[in-house]
């Protein structure tokens, strides 16, 4: 009796939830009346509630009546044509599949060039560049606070002779290049260009990102260096830099994979990305810039996690507000501007070290999300990477895993297969218009800068992590190998890092010190620091002194002197 | 009389910006009943080693997910036993190699709390080391 009680108090809390107003058919009501009732009582449903792995609440059944007022011509559309729901291009993935990039970096630039001529060989068709810790804070690797850190995350790059062995014997012509890095993408950007121009590559034709997404290390992944409205200068500074030189290069991805990482909600990740977007197009008009000059420049990075129609939702919504927000806010006029185009990683918060071999099923699942979801571009992860960077053996299965998709599952034969699906358009619709609270509510504080410095987002995604890993270690959420099916393994084989990567390092920068032209490096920084106190684009000096050899932590240190540098205000 | 509450100093060493694991520890511990101080990114061992004699702390946990680890906790110890605090329980938290393991246990690391542990199983390791404070 207790369990019938259970079931039918069940029907009622289901309904309530984000139902408000439904108004279900006849034959709905019938069924539920004659089909669902009865069963319910004969065997209530495993759990209460059920739930998104963000914690969002997911209905029984969709029907027509979560749909009421839904106009698929106006809320779908066509793929290639706005609001975009459906995708950006109109063939999507028949025409051309996406971009399969890994994202690869480890050791010195010649160690990583290697693993990049690898991956190339073995059907990767763009690159993606990993950057050690001590380069993301831009530091050189013979700082003090470098030791430890040299080539462990990624590629140690101090100055534009690394980079020119990194990208050694690799057409930067013909491949694209994703690099991901934020506060010092501006100098890597121009030592990148700098080996462009060597190659005798034509800048107005070369293809590739820089990540450059200053805003959501504040929020959420914290490799910031100065404060915000010089960090904001400088990204700017790119963009006016890419609208004239190389337009065809993404002047940046704004990325709401590491909010994601660090315990966000999908609607957080969705709602601070596409704010951070808006902000960033905001600074750019502000600075003169026309939206449809630099808004086609404009790239971004999600997260793909495993909650799989939650994620496919998010890609969706997320294409639908992007345009929205580009028509209605920002005036762009081109097709161009209004289509999101993004890059897609597969959850690395996700993986276990607990038996291994079982990430290669989550990444399989989250990468097919995001392919049914229309991206771009992916990034699968290694089995291995609860424990360390991944091996070759372990990031082949990676690739292999989009090769499998792309090939043999046959999810690519049609274009937004989801589409009409009662339940996936209803979660996009109630998705998108989450995001949107979060968007006005930030409008409200004055804008992304001005709600990172009251740490609105920052304690945003404290809370919903925190709640996260409570629901697991409760088992309210279940992690296979983790809180249950726990079993004995045995110790996978993992990459390591040679320790002698910071002395060849150290070694490399003390005999670039003493070969370069001295005081054409004091000269250039010295212009660099001038620039800096002013407000000239800073992308030409920066390039001047690249290209003299200063180096990254010698470069970063003549703006520290100017624009200082940022603490945060520490939140548990 | 009340009893004295287990004091922690969760710490970031390192370059690493990756705060959710420190985040959510600390809350964890503070939610068990603990007094929870968190430095912040970007310490040294040596800002870690002062913070936890200024704080004069029972315990100090570490998160590491960059891979410094073998760097960072060696000196570490080093530093807290020059400075009298070489009984004090320090735990690492993050993404370490099952053969560095046995390295960190050797400088004197008490505990390597791996990927998917339960902030229960964490809570209940520092109370058993401090029962008289649980």
């Amino acid at each position: 009796m207790a369990e019938q009680d259970k079931g039918v108090t069940q029907t009622v809390a289901a309904s309530e939830v984000s139902s408000a107003h439904r108004t279900p058919s006849a034959q709905e009501r019938a069924w539920e009346e004659n089909t669902l009732r009865p069963t319910l009582e004969k065997s209530p449903e495993r759990l209460p509630e059920f739930t998104t792995i963000s914690g969002y609440p997911i209905r029984r059944l969709y029907t027509p009546a979560d749909l009421s007022g839904f106009d698929a011509d106006r809320d779908l559309g066509f793929p290639g044509e706005p609001p975009y729901t459906r995708g950006i291009h109109s063939t999507m993935h028949r025409t051309r599949l996406w971009t399969m990039r890994q994202f690869a970096g480890f050791g010195t630039a010649e160690d990583t060039n290697q693993r990049f001529r690898y991956l190339l060989g073995q059907g990767q068709t763009g690159l993606s560049t990993a950057f050690d810790l001590p380069t993301l804070m831009g530091y050189d690797s013979d700082h003090a606070l470098a030791e430890g850190e040299v080539g462990k995350c990624g590629v140690a790059i101090s100055s534009l002779a690394d980079m020119e062995v990194l990208f050694d014997k690799i057409p930067l012509a013909d491949v694209t290049t994703s690099m991901t890095i934020n506060s010092p993408a501006a100098i890597i950007w121009a030592m990148y260009l700098a080996v462009a121009e060597k190659q005798g590559a034509d800048w107005k034709k070369i293809s590739g990102t820089i990540q450059n997404d200053i805003l959501k290390e504040y929020i959420a992944q914290k490799e910031y260096i100065y404060p915000p409205e010089p960090s904001m200068r400088l990204v700017i500074d790119t963009f006016e830099f890419g609208v004239k030189n190389t337009p065809k290069f993404n002047t940046i991805s704004i990325s709401g994979y590491h909010i994601r990482e660090a315990g966000s909600t999908a609607i957080q990740e969705l709602a601070f990305t596409l704010r951070d977007g808006m902000e960033y197009v905001e600074y750019a008009l502000r600075r003169g810039l026309k939206v449809d000059e630099f808004g086609p420049q404009l790239s971004f990075f999600f997260n793909a996690h495993s909650d799989f129609f939650e994620e496919i939702a998010k890609y969706r919504a997320a294409r639908r507000i992007w345009h929205k927000a580009m028509v209605e806010r920002y005036g762009a006029k081109s097709a161009r501007s209004w289509a999101l185009r993004f890059h897609t990683q597969t959850a690395g918060c996700s993986l276990t070290a607990q038996q291994p071999y079982n990430n290669v099923v989550r990444t399989a699942i989250q990468a097919l999300a995001a392919v049914l979801g229309g991206t771009q571009s992916l990034h699968t992860n290694s089995l291995d990477e609860a424990w360390a960077l991944p091996t070759e053996f372990a990031a082949t299965i990676a690739l292999r895993t989009q090769q499998i998709i792309a090939h043999e599952t046959g999810v690519t034969n049609t274009v937004d297969p989801l589409g009409g699906s009662y339940f996936v358009e209803t979660l996009t619709n109630e998705i998108e218009r989450a995001a949107w609270d979060y968007i006005h509510k930030i409008d409200a504080m004055g804008g992304m800068v001005a709600a990172i410095e009251r740490s609105y987002p920052q304690r945003e995604i404290a809370e919903a992590s925190y709640r996260y890993q409570m629901a697991v270690d409760h088992k309210e959420k279940i992690m296979v190998g983790v809180n249950d099916y726990v079993a004995d393994e045995k110790p996978l084989e993992i990459l390591q890092i040679d320790e002698t990567v910071a002395h060849r390092q150290a070694e490399r920068l003390a005999k670039l010190r003493a070969e370069r032209s001295k005081d054409e490096v004091a000269r250039r920084l010295g212009a660099l620091r001038k620039a800096a106190e002013g407000k000239d684009n800073l992308m030409p000096y920066l390039y001047d002194a690249v290209k003299a050899y200063a180096t990254l932590g010698e470069i970063c240190d003549a703006m520290r002197e100017v624009f200082g540098t940022y603490e945060e205000v520490a939140i548990t | 009389m009340p009893e004295k509450k287990i004091r922690v100093l969760i710490a970031k060493p390192g370059l690493d910006g990756h705060d959710r694991g420190a985040k959510v520890i600390a809350r964890a511990l503070r939610d068990a009943g603990m007094e929870v101080i968190y430095t912040g990114l970007r310490q040294t061992p040596e800002m870690i080693a002062s913070a936890a004699v200024q704080e004069d702390v029972d315990v100090i946990g570490l998160s590491i997910l960059s891979g410094a680890h073998n760097t960072i906790c060696p000196q570490l110890m080093n530093l807290l036993r020059e400075k009298g605090m070489g009984d004090v329980t320090v735990l690492v938290g993050g993404i370490i190699p099952e053969a560095d393991l046995a390295v960190l246990k050797k400088a004197g690391i008490a505990e390597i709390f791996l990927p998917g542990t339960s902030t229960q199983d964490i809570v209940a390791f520092i109370q058993k080391r401090h029962p008289q404070q649980a």
